[in-house]
């Protein structure tokens, strides 16, 4: 045996920077697993023939680089820190996963919806359209009836009911309240619309029934809780000092109410009512039942089937005529403006909520 | 011994009276929407109950049985969304609130919130133009390769108008809703166990083990109840991307899916009448009862939750 000379240490090692990868180790990690499957992807090409899928070359390398860098952790740094990095990866994926529909749906709906999204369409019904041509006019219009008289109904009912629960409400009638506007959100829609059709169709004694008040009343059961919800929280946060001054002055308490909490809070009403319009102006399955659908204008609320544009959306889906790919065309261009316009609300929303919300303190 | 004066009560002026009044009125109505909600949907089944099965459709041997593959359906392709969703979700919040970088997480939020402001009707007609013709390629690989399991047995659908399909789509419409749910809870995690978990030397995962997801347990539960609830009533995506029919079986990739009671009510409604119309009423009913439980059992762990978390 050779005595072998001990190496001379030249300091003290820091044990919390020993033993670790280097930042760059994951992005290298990956990029050494996408070129490994890329080469192996067209080597198996040109032997084997058959065509690389981009999706499925990013998947194996995905799989091969987390195997890779948990291996290598495992070795350089110890088990915990490798389940750590596996975790950290899984997770970014789960971020990325969500992403891909996402981007996925607004090509789509940008790229297809483009192609009819012309004048004619917003100045043209479908009436004694067949094949191509037409618009959703009557849809729109439609649309924008039964959602209005919609919130007509919704906001008096939930802005009330939030005052009530708020500023008055004590006890079980309150609790009991609370507890059903919170089951109410998780009404499936379309029995909403069975309840709509249910309710009329006794009530006015027509087993066919088709209107558009039926439709407004439908989503009304589905926007009165949202709108209860988000202005409940809204009056809770309006400070209880600005009440108590009120009452100093003598002013009665529904004065208070009217003058002092809910200018205050305004803003933040507002923005939960464009919130919960921006959620059933999309509603479909509801409309479908109640309101049924049409080829022709109807202002008229109280007769007669009444197209909106979800539903104008579906029916050009799924009753095309001869000429499947326009009736396609039309549904996807329907889609878009119905996007649109929940977008558009959505921003309102915010909007509202940043420039008109008062602002406390410093 | 003096007894003390009674406390003084606000006057009530008529005015106040009118206006309490209308509030607590219009509290009231929500409820009596709530109960006529069930009333008329109970009255309107009524005949669909007494009627002569053999009138149904398709003529089954009693309502019951005329139900179930669609209950079965509807809570099967629920399962397998949330089956989807679940991780998924989980990963995207703890990615917002505790992995994203601090500037953008927000704005990240905003992100996956969209996917919720979409309506479902575009998701249907994405799901049936763009996801199924995607996923074709893969159901011929697993039914090709995994057919032993009972849930790829058999040919794959040509058209991709699966269950799983279905379920894809489901669980990217209800990832929002629990992502948005878990996020908040995850966000409330006192800073101060997070910050001992970390001194005492735990990694981030071992952290969010120890700390995190302990305290967002019942949270976690509830979100994905909610989730379920919402997946249990979606229509319009089964409506417009299932081939459907009426079966009970597990086959994920074939072209013989079991229906949901809100899909079947969606493609037969327009063209019901007479007892037909009950029948679907009917089957609404028994919707409206199975996602009442299951809102109503989420809702209570929430609450409970509530009043026990030192968040507040």
């Amino acid at each position: 045996m050779t005595t072998t000379m001990k190496a001379p240490t030249t300091g003290i090692t820091n044990t919390l920077t020993a033993n670790r990868l280097p930042k760059w180790a994951p992005v290298a990690a990956f990029a050494a697993s996408l070129a490994v499957v890329w080469g192996a992807m067209t080597i198996l090409q040109a032997t084997a023939g058959g065509e690389a899928n981009l999706a499925v070359v990013v998947v194996v390398a995905l799989v091969l680089f987390n195997v890779l860098l948990f291996v290598l952790s495992y070795l350089i740094e110890g088990a915990r820190q490798a389940r750590n990095r596996f975790v950290t990866s899984l997770v970014y994926t789960a971020f990325g996963l969500a992403l891909l529909p996402l981007i996925s749906l607004v090509v789509t709906v940008v790229g297809d919806g483009t192609k009819r999204f012309d004048l004619q369409y917003f100045t043209e019904s479908m009436r004694n359209v067949v094949g191509e041509g037409g618009g959703a006019l009557h849809a729109i219009t439609g649309t924008l009836l039964i959602t209005g008289l919609a919130t007509l109904i919704s906001v008096p009912v939930g802005l009330l009911t939030s005052i009530y629960l708020v500023e008055y409400g004590r006890g079980a009638l309150a609790r009991s309240i609370t507890f059903f506007v919170d089951v109410m959100t998780g009404i499936p829609s379309i029995v909403a619309g069975l309840f709509a059709f249910a309710f009329f169709s006794l009530i006015l004694n027509d087993p066919g029934i088709r209107f558009g008040l039926g439709g407004s009343v439908a989503l009304s059961l589905l926007m009165i809780p949202v709108v209860v919800r988000s202005s409940e929280e809204m009056l809770k946060i309006v400070p209880n000092e600005l009440r108590e001054a009120s009452y100093a002055l003598g002013v009665p308490k529904w004065l208070t109410i009217l003058k002092v909490v809910l200018p205050t809070s305004i803003a933040g009403i507002t923005t939960g009512i464009t919130l919960a319009i921006a959620r059933v102006i999309g509603e479909t399955a509801p409309l479908l039942l109640i309101a049924g659908f049409a080829t022709s204008m109807n202002y008229d609320l109280f007769a007669e089937r009444m197209m909106t544009l979800p539903v104008f959306v579906y029916t050009q889906y799924a009753n095309p005529g001869t000429e499947v790919q326009v009736y396609l065309d039309r549904a996807w261009a329907g889609a878009l403006t119905l996007v649109l316009i929940v977008m558009a609300l959505n921003l309102i929303a915010r909007l509202i909520a940043k420039i008109f919300s008062p602002k406390f303190g410093r | 011994m003096t007894t003390a004066p009674p406390a003084p009560r606000a006057k009530m002026r008529p005015a106040d009276r009118v206006f309490s009044g209308s509030t607590m009125g219009a509290g009231i109505l929500i409820l009596v929407a709530l109960a006529a909600v069930a009333l008329f949907l109970i009255i309107q089944s009524i005949p669909a109950l007494t009627a002569d099965p053999s009138t149904l459709e398709g003529a089954p041997a009693s309502f019951w049985a005329y139900v179930a593959p669609l209950a079965f359906g509807t809570v099967w392709a629920a399962a397998i969304a949330l089956l989807i969703a679940f991780p998924v979700s989980i990963g995207i919040a703890l990615f917002i609130s505790h992995y994203a970088p601090r500037r953008i997480a927000q704005g990240l939020g905003y992100v996956i919130d969209l996917l919720a402001a979409v309506p479902s009707v575009v998701f249907g007609l994405w799901g049936i133009k763009v996801l199924a013709p995607a996923l074709t390629p893969l159901y011929e690989w697993l039914t090709g390769n995994l057919g032993w399991l009972p849930f790829f047995a058999g040919d794959a659908s040509a058209t991709g108008r699966t269950v799983l399909t279905v379920a894809v789509v489901l669980a990217v419409m209800i990832i929002p809703i629990i992502t948005a749910l878990t996020r908040e809870i995850f966000l409330q995690t006192p800073t101060l166990h997070q910050e001992a978990a970390v001194a005492l030397g735990a990694t981030r995962l071992e952290m969010i083990q120890m700390a995190v997801l302990p305290f967002g347990r019942a949270g976690i539960i509830s979100a994905s109840m909610l989730g379920l609830g919402r997946a249990l009533g979606e229509t319009m995506v089964v409506a417009m991307v299932l081939s459907p029919a009426i079966v009970i079986n597990f086959v994920l990739t074939g072209s013989s899916n079991p229906s949901t009671i809100a899909g079947n009510i969606a493609l037969k409604f327009p063209d019901s009448y007479g007892v037909g119309v009950n029948t679907l009423i009917a089957t609404g009913l028994i919707l409206f009862v199975i996602t009442l439980v299951i809102n109503s059992v989420a809702r209570y762990i929430i609450n409970r939750r509530k009043a026990f978390s030192g968040a507040n």
